[in-house]
């Protein structure tokens, strides 16, 4: 049976994690790739790579950082952030990512998802969607870009159809209202999506406490659950978290 | 002391090939990544990873006579190990990205069959959601494979596709994604394997099974 993912997420900036990581027995707090090791020795399913990076000047440290990657981790992984086109993303994926997750530009031009799926296959290509809920209407949510700094009218669920339609293999959904709240997952949210796509859902954004991972899976119906700081704080471990989801009756590969 | 079994790694051109190098490597081949259909024909074992579309990939590796080159290696005896697209490109025909109206894109034709879409519903109708993408149980079908000698039955491995293999005599282990698929094969008799999760991505559990593929590479000599 088909397991339910745990993903961590490392926010990279200029090749360093960013989000404050406080792992214990790291020699390099900041080096992306020996948290990413970690969480492999952990049984992580899965890791994303989101790069922060301001200039495309500095995205070669990326390429760098997807290259050692491939060297050193055994579980997949998923690089994402600042793609503009598909050579772009060719960068990537020749450095050894599996995946890619393309943002902006994807809302920008919708046809850069099918270029990229048939360029690599549906199933490297993530569409990741930030998305806020739309003041007074409670089954409402737009679709942001520019890191969550520029809203754009588009109803994130309608995106998300769209983007499956495209050419996306999977969509990375993340709330804005939730994101940095620890209050859970917008479940809601989620739920509106994985019913409108016919593609996998990784939920991301507002995990705060165990329980929330399996809030995700069971009331937002996503099929892989994201989180950052919960796991470089060393707050909770992924046995931890797989293990609570397995109490909820998920499966989930320990 | 034995000396290490030489693995070739047949690159078509479609991508990153280094976590299979490292996986094999790991498992204690000697590997050489080339795609130069000569030293595919000699090769002591083949592995055919699996980047990109089945027609793309089935037209660069005739293009550039790896298709023979395959072949000749398996005649000769070659343990050969296809991995994801890899072993899809095992079957006669694929459907994937295939030309409409066309004739479908050809494979290696070690095994008879056509490679489809996956199920999108399980046979009470539910729908499936196509990538098939994470982590799935392996249970073993049929007779006991050398290649799954060291892996527990119901073991986790790392599937990311939208295309399966048809069901034959081939098949030695099955998954589950709305209906029960092929997700390892052999030609009977032969030390002729494919996989479709990726052992390379798959943590202890594929290097348990590159290091019996590697086995079975170094008895072949």
């Amino acid at each position: 049976m088909l397991t339910k993912r745990v993903i961590p997420c490392l926010d990279v900036k200029d090749g360093r994690v960013v989000k404050g990581v406080n792992f214990v027995g790291l020699r390099d707090a900041g080096d992306p790739i020996e948290l990413a090791c970690r969480y492999d020795e952990q049984r992580a399913d899965e890791v994303v790579f989101l790069d922060i990076t301001a200039t495309s000047d500095d995205r070669a440290t990326t390429v760098g950082l997807a290259s050692r990657a491939s060297e050193q981790l055994h579980l997949p992984y998923c690089v994402g952030g600042g793609f503009r086109t598909v050579a772009d993303m060719r960068r990537m994926i020749a450095a050894g990512a599996d995946k890619v997750s393309v943002n902006s530009a994807a809302v920008a031009d919708p046809a850069l998802l099918t270029a990229a799926a048939a360029a690599f296959g549906t199933q490297a290509v993530v569409c990741a969607i930030d998305a806020k809920a739309v003041a007074g209407n409670p089954n409402k949510w737009e679709v942001y870009v520019a890191g969550g700094r520029k809203a754009t009218g588009i109803d994130a669920v309608a995106w998300a159809a769209e983007a499956a339609r495209r050419g996306a293999g999977e969509i990375l959904l993340t709330s804005m209202d939730r994101d940095g709240s620890r209050d859970g997952f917008d479940c809601a949210l989620t739920r509106a999506v994985a019913r409108a796509v016919d593609i996998p859902v990784i939920a991301s954004g507002g995990v705060g406490e165990l329980e929330h991972f399996a809030q995700g899976i069971l009331e937002g119906e996503a099929d892989a659950v994201l989180a950052a700081s919960v796991f470089h704080f060393g707050e909770l471990t992924i046995r931890q978290v797989k293990e609570s989801m397995r109490s909820y009756g998920i499966p989930v590969r320990l | 002391m034995e000396s290490q079994p030489q693995v070739v790694v047949v690159d078509y051109r479609k991508g990153n090939l280094k976590s299979v190098e490292r996986g094999l490597a790991a498992a204690g081949a000697a590997v050489e990544v080339t795609s130069d259909a000569e030293a595919i024909a000699r090769a002591g074992a083949v592995v055919l990873p699996g980047v990109g579309a089945f027609a793309d990939a089935a037209a660069t590796m005739a293009e550039l006579g790896q298709v023979d080159a395959v072949r000749a290696a398996v005649d000769a005896g070659a343990p050969f190990l296809g991995i994801c697209l890899g072993m899809h490109l095992m079957f006669e025909a694929g459907e994937e990205h295939a030309p409409a109206g066309g004739p479908l894109p050809r494979g290696l034709g070690l095994i008879p069959g056509t490679v489809g879409a996956l199920a999108r519903t399980d046979e009470e109708g539910r729908p499936y959601k196509v990538p098939h993408v994470g982590w799935n149980s392996v249970h073993a079908y049929g007779a006991p494979s050398p290649l799954l000698a060291d892996v527990p039955d119901g073991e986790y491995f790392y599937f990311t596709h939208s295309f399966a293999a048809p069901d034959g005599p081939a098949t030695i282990a099955r998954a589950v994604h709305a209906r029960p698929f092929p997700c390892a094969v052999q030609v009977p008799g032969r030390p002729v394997f494919g996989v479709q999760f990726h052992p390379e991505k798959s943590s202890d559990a594929g290097a348990r099974l590159l290091r019996s593929f590697v086995r079975l590479a170094t008895r072949a000599r």
